[in-house]
């Protein structure tokens, strides 16, 4: 089946399956066998590979579709419609921006579109390095913070605009800081 | 028996019909126009989305969407009522308010459903009173190698996914987002062999009420076409 699906890919579109997406799809091969073939396993089946890969990719959708006995169309449609499922990979750093109710009033709305724009990628992307993944989600609980903004496990709260840089360079500093870390570590061995 | 005629009356208008078939067919085809896009002819299990075939049934409490209701004997219907006038006023400009109404550079021109239905309920296409929300979305899709999808022209009634839906290996299109989001998606048709068999099939292309799914050979034509005049 993932051989089958492969060579229907055109060579730029095989060549954008890395060996790590490749590990992912031969997986979801096995974990697809522990499910019956009844429509109504799907959404089960896109939790888990979810679960266990942080992410949907394009064709496990359709080894998903041929599995159950629908269109690849279908179940695009129904993972689209749930904001827990993800189509790209998440970032080293995922950046999930806070738009309930309290953070929206506060302009959580501006922020994300700051964060798209400082970016370059929009909401439920991932930067083409890996390095960054951006969410929106609803209430992560600190109303009183608001707008909060969480990086990593770490709440940032009152973020403004203006703070939108600072929480990248903080990233890139302790990114750096942790390479420079390993540098020295090699060398003192 | 399905096959027993009755009648109904329609705005003062008696009509024959077949017992058990659905009001708004035996409207269309006694001349008696009710708008409606998400309905079409066939349909076992109609949608009722575009509320717009909205009626006044004597008996009922509230509206019922024609498209949905089946015909019982001596029925008493109003179409043409202030208040079912309003009611579709205020549908089409719940629609309207997501279309980028750019009908002169638009395929369907002149044979767009949501033209006939802005001239029937005297509505312009661009509402002034509701806030005009421009959906996040490119003009065109053409992922797939004989569509083009307009998500900005669609108004979401499903006659696309309907007919499909009926084909053998059908679903090549499926609503896909949520909410204000909603699209028509294509996903996957890139890679699909099957889909192959849209290039003599262009179901969903004719039942498009609006310029929203078309074949690809024709839009390239037509835009030419455009881009030709707009040069004069």
């Amino acid at each position: 089946m993932l051989d089958q699906l492969l060579a229907a890919l055109n060579e730029t579109e095989r060549a954008a399956v890395d060996e790590e997406e490749y590990n992912i799809l031969r997986a979801v091969v096995d974990e697809l066998l522990t499910f019956s073939r009844d429509i109504s396993q799907l959404i089960p089946i896109l939790q888990e590979i979810q679960g266990k890969h942080g992410y949907l990719p394009r064709l496990a959708l359709d080894m998903v579709a041929d599995h159950v006995q629908t269109t690849i169309s279908k179940v695009y449609g129904i993972a689209t419609f749930y904001n827990q499922f993800r189509f790209n990979p998440p970032g080293r750093n995922p950046i999930k921006v806070c738009l309930g109710t309290a953070c929206h009033v506060k302009g959580g709305e501006i922020l994300l579109e700051n964060f798209e724009r400082r970016l370059q990628i929009k909401e439920g992307e991932t930067s083409d390095d890996r390095e960054y993944s951006l969410e929106r989600v609803a209430c992560i609980g600190c109303c009183a913070l608001a707008p909060a903004v969480v990086v990593g496990e770490k709440v940032e709260a009152y973020v403004t605009p203006s703070k939108v840089e600072g929480v990248i360079t903080e990233i890139e500093v302790r990114k750096e800081m942790a390479a420079r870390e390993q540098v020295r570590n090699e060398e003192s061995q | 028996m399905s096959d027993n005629l009755i009648t109904i009356t329609v705005d003062e208008q008696k009509i024959k019909a077949l017992a058990g078939a659905f009001l708004l067919p035996v409207c269309l085809e006694n001349d008696i126009y009710i708008p409606n896009l998400c309905f079409l002819k066939g349909m076992d299990d109609p949608p009722a989305s575009c509320r717009l075939c909205m009626v006044e049934i004597a008996g009922e409490d509230e509206p019922v969407a024609s498209c949905r209701c089946r015909i019982s004997e001596g029925m008493e219907v109003k179409t043409n009522s202030d208040e079912i006038l309003r009611l579709r006023q205020l549908a089409f400009r719940l629609l309207v308010s997501t279309n980028d109404g750019s009908c002169r550079t638009c395929i369907a021109n002149h044979g767009c459903e949501l033209q006939k239905i802005a001239k029937f309920l005297h509505q312009p296409l661009r509402t002034k009173r509701l806030r005009h929300i421009d959906r996040d979305y490119p003009k065109f899709i053409n992922t797939h190698p004989f569509l083009i999808y307009e998500p900005k022209k669609c108004v979401l009634c499903g006659r696309c996914v309907h007919v499909c839906g009926q084909l053998e290996k059908g679903y090549k299109l499926d609503f896909a987002q949520r909410g204000m989001d909603s699209i028509v998606s294509l996903f996957g048709s890139d890679l699909d062999p099957a889909s192959q068999d849209c290039e003599t099939c262009l179901a969903c292309t004719e039942v498009c009420p609006v310029g929203a799914l078309s074949s690809k050979v024709k839009w390239q034509s037509f835009t030419a076409e455009i881009e030709a005049k707009a040069k004069k």
